[in-house]
């Protein structure tokens, strides 16, 4: 699995990874986060017309994990997951270009979710569309999400503990 | 995919996903790929009950339920709508060298099907129109312990008909042949007109009859009618 995407990676240089990126941001970002960056993306206008090349859907997908990275593979359990598909229709002779999105989570909120960060991926391929979705969505949304890490690792330290061991002395 | 990324303090894992490989095969998305169904769960469960039907009343056809709303060159409506209903990661689809690549892509997005050049590999043998059928005996077969895993041929005829009268005069330019059905799932006898079968066919059926119970089911399509043809189904001559 891995193998197969470095590969692809490989073949179309760092487009894929560029790409990757920002499907993570907007995968990752919260329902709410979205929505807001969604309105002052569409306050300065709305975005190109898009058709459903696969409605959202939601379904399980199994997470498998390896005990401290290195360990051999094991199921960590199941999670709902809930892709989406769009063409936007640019018009003209240039094809549409197509945007995708798989997120965790699920109902309403989740279809929502996907829909917006498949028709964002979308504008994010398009030039003329990239620098102002990068401006008002990507970056707040990047930025929100290493507060959040950053928050966590916080909130983690405090419980961390030291272990030592007493050296006895001989007598 | 990088959705269970590690809270870092406790002890760190790195996940993946089968999701991961599907959208790394997604990231390489054609932007002229068509839709599929327009509710898929609704659509394939109507196309998956007509072709439950078919099966139970062989040669019987049946009208198709619910269309996809793209249509790849190459294939007709009644055929993308099976594939769409019964192709899936596990099975295996053989197609014609020659069909293009927007067929291919749709089934690879829409079904996750891998797409075989041996037909003794498929699980769904897949012949469009004008293209010729590999014979019956190069699909796969079953194994006696599990006559299931077969293949299923989907042909695609010029016309077909339950009918004799109103389908004859134009069939009789193309050579369209009338088959007389009989077994399971056939009270006395099932006519059935198709125009376009392979001119060995009751030869290649028989033999596919005397296999039993391995042998391939046929799905015979035309436009947005089709039915099936089970290996239980004897031709008479």
């Amino acid at each position: 699995m891995n193998t197969q995407i470095s590969s692809e990676a490989d073949v179309t240089g760092n487009a894929n990874v560029e790409r990757a990126a920002w499907m993570r941001i907007l995968a990752l970002a919260g329902p709410d986060a979205l929505d807001a960056a969604w309105d002052r993306l569409t306050r300065d206008g709305e975005v190109p017309a898009y058709r459903f090349l696969r409605k959202p859907e939601s379904g399980m997908t199994m997470v498998r994990a390896r005990a401290g990275g290195t360990g051999a593979q094991f199921n960590l359990g199941e999670v709902s997951v809930t892709r989406c598909a769009v063409v936007l229709d640019v018009g003209g002779d240039v094809d549409g270009v197509a945007g995708v999105a798989y997120l965790q989570g699920c109902g309403a909120r989740g279809a929502r979710h996907a829909e917006r960060a498949a028709v964002l991926d979308a504008l994010m391929q398009l030039p003329t569309w990239q620098a102002r979705v990068q401006a008002s969505v990507i970056a707040p949304l990047d930025a929100d999400l290493a507060a959040r890490a950053a928050r966590e690792v916080a909130e983690t330290a405090q419980t961390r503990v030291e272990f030592f061991t007493m050296v006895r002395g001989e007598d | 995919m990088s959705q269970h990324a590690p809270t870092s303090g406790h002890a760190p894992m790195s996940s993946q996903t089968s999701m991961a490989a599907a959208s790394a095969a997604t990231g390489a998305v054609t932007s002229a790929l068509l839709p599929g169904f327009d509710n898929p769960v609704d659509d394939a469960q109507q196309v998956f009950r007509a072709a439950l039907d078919a099966f139970a009343h062989p040669g019987m056809l049946q009208a198709l339920p619910a269309a996809s709303v793209g249509r790849p060159a190459g294939l007709s409506p009644a055929m993308t709508a099976l594939l769409l209903t019964l192709a899936d990661s596990d099975t295996p689809v053989w197609l014609p060298a020659d069909i293009g690549s927007e067929a291919r892509a749709f089934l690879r997005f829409h079904c996750g099907c891998p797409l075989v050049d041996n037909a003794a590999q498929a699980t769904f043998v897949c012949v469009p129109m004008g293209d010729t059928p590999p014979s019956l005996a190069q699909c796969a077969q079953g194994d006696p312990a599990y006559p299931d895993r077969s293949a299923t041929l989907l042909l695609e005829l010029a016309a077909l008909s339950n009918d004799a009268a109103p389908l004859s005069a134009t069939v009789s330019d193309n050579g369209g042949d009338t088959y007389t059905l009989r077994g399971p799932g056939i009270e006395t006898t099932q006519t059935l007109l198709a125009s376009g079968l392979p001119n060995d066919f009751r030869a290649q059926w028989r033999a596919n009859n005397a296999g039993f119970p391995l042998g391939v089911d046929l799905l015979l399509t035309a436009g947005d009618r089709f039915c099936a043809l089970p290996r239980t189904t004897h031709l008479e001559d």
